[in-house]
């Protein structure tokens, strides 16, 4: 069915919320490895097309490709390509019941049925990663944003992911914060992980993107390299977008 | 012949020496009716509230879906009923009809169990449902996204939450069956209540015998009151947390709440 040696394609993908079209088409590959940095103006889309990525929203329309399966064809129960595809999201969303340590194993242990001391050590690896091995004890509410995030990321890590989505993980931070978490993302990305970044963060992007898609209105304005998009923009409107955004930082 | 008790608290001695026994039977049992019918009824309430929260997934069949369809309509219909009757009508409806309609012969007791724990389940699913609703829908997605079925997070990261939300309501709820069990003395349960008619009746001593019964009940709703004030602290859990200031992954043992020397006295 497919020929690229793109891991994840997507197709076509329209999204609507009721009479509003949110997503207007959107046609765009990952390779193994890519780090691709999806950037835009607030209500473009981007969050729900990196949520549709993993059906946490139902697409109107187009399909989702995984390594040259479509995802809604290929898999009868979601669950199993939701632990191949990793979520980081703007809240954290750590779960309050649990510690740091269990939020990083209910998931080995309840999706992918590991043994307990399996996927204890694989919870600590990633939490050593991440620099929270040491907060194995401690409940989401007695720790910072920065330190969610983190643990949010090793939780993601934990089930060992072939993708990474990331959705503005740090738009919820204080300034301060926002630095741990870029260095857990830049050494991952270092690491070799296909990751997928909804972000504000354009030096970031420059940086660590491999490719970075411009969403405006619902469709991809413009795509490409770092270099090419932003030395060089070709439309107006994203060269529009990253004179706002200079003038505003 | 001992000579009759003249004054109220004579009386009340009295009685109290004749029909101690009974009190604490009748007691007893409107206990159990309200512990195990509130337990049975958080139950089916935690059930209700699990099966009306599925979500439709996108690739859903169209047969599950109408079949989601007809049990959430068939919950629907339970809790509405139950909760638009009164219990001590659906006492004499379920322990007569059962008897003329199908040719059960439950006994009173078992037919006071049934009453209480159907009864309480269906305002427990009222109020599981509003626990859910209140944890916030991150929650539930951060679950799905590390792919966890309906159930798993359900079982794992919602109901948990929820649970300590809606403990206030289910003390509620315990407290006010304690009381309202009083009606199932319609089809003669040997409850509280029942057991105080029969005490009363002997001697036509209605005042200080529903004087007795009236302390009874309220040290039971006080007692259990108190009892899940202690509950709902617990279930709050520690404030503090330790950190682990030693590598765990070159520790062969584990690595689970290592008391440190100096942390050992001042954790509370």
């Amino acid at each position: 069915m497919i020929k690229s040696k793109a891991i994840l394609d997507i197709r076509g993908l329209k999204k609507n919320f009721g009479d509003r079209e949110i997503l207007k088409g959107i046609d765009f590959g990952v390779d193994k490895g890519d780090v691709v940095c999806i950037i835009g103006p607030s209500g473009s889309g981007k969050s729900t097309l990196i949520r549709c990525i993993n059906f946490l929203e139902n697409l109107t329309e187009g399909a989702i490709v995984f390594n040259g399966n479509n995802v809604l064809e290929t898999f009868e129960d979601l669950s199993l390509y939701r632990t191949k595809v990793g979520m980081v999201f703007q809240q954290f969303n750590l779960f309050n019941n649990m510690t740091v340590l269990e939020n990083c194993m209910v998931g080995q242990l309840t999706v992918l049925k590991k043994e307990h001391e399996t996927a204890r050590q694989t919870a600590m690896k990633y939490l050593y990663h991440v620099g929270m091995a040491d907060y194995i004890n401690a409940k989401p509410h007695q720790l910072s944003g920065g330190q969610k995030q983190r643990v949010a990321i090793a939780r993601a890590m934990a089930l060992e992911p072939e993708i990474l989505l990331l959705d503005e993980p740090t738009s919820a931070l204080d300034s301060e914060m926002v630095g741990e978490v870029l260095a857990v993302m830049r050494e991952l990305a270092a690491a070799g992980l296909t990751m997928i970044v909804v972000t504000h963060e354009m030096a970031f992007a420059r940086e660590v993107a491999s490719k970075v898609i411009f969403i405006d209105q619902g469709v991809i304005a413009e795509q490409g390299a770092p270099e090419v998009i932003f030395k060089n923009p070709v439309q107006q409107r994203t060269k529009d977008f990253l004179a706002r955004f200079n003038q505003n930082n | 012949m001992t000579t009759m008790p003249t004054t109220f608290f004579e009386w009340v001695f009295f009685l109290l020496e004749q029909y101690g026994w009974l009190f604490l039977k009748g007691a007893f049992v409107t206990l159990m009716l309200a512990l195990v019918g509130t337990f049975i009824g958080c139950v089916i309430g935690f059930i209700v509230g699990i099966i009306q929260t599925i979500p439709v997934a996108p690739n859903t069949g169209k047969m599950k879906k109408s079949f989601y369809g007809l049990i959430r309509w068939l919950l629907d219909a339970y809790v509405e009923l139950f909760r638009g009757t009164p219990m001590i009508v659906q006492a004499m409806v379920v322990y007569y009809g059962s008897m003329s309609l199908f040719d059960i012969d439950m006994s009173a007791m078992f037919a006071g169990f049934l009453v209480v724990s159907v009864n309480t389940g269906a305002y427990m699913a009222e109020t599981v449902r509003g626990g859910i609703n209140s944890i916030e829908p991150g929650q539930h997605e951060a679950a799905t996204a590390i792919g966890m079925n309906h159930y798993q997070t359900m079982r794992k990261v919602i109901l948990p939450q929820a649970l300590r939300n809606i403990m206030p309501q289910i003390g509620n709820n315990l407290i006010i069956n304690i009381k309202d069990t009083s009606v199932l003395n319609v089809i003669s349960v040997t409850e509280l209540y029942f057991s105080s008619k029969s005490a009363a009746g002997v001697y036509y001593k209605y005042f200080e015998v529903f004087f007795i019964t009236c302390v009874i009940y309220f040290i039971m709703t006080f007692t259990v009151s108190r009892i899940l004030r202690l509950v709902e602290r617990r279930m709050a859990g520690p404030r503090d947390y330790q950190l682990i200031t030693y590598d765990p992954l070159q520790d062969p043992c584990g690595h689970f709440q290592v008391p440190l020397a100096k942390n050992r006295g001042e954790s509370k």
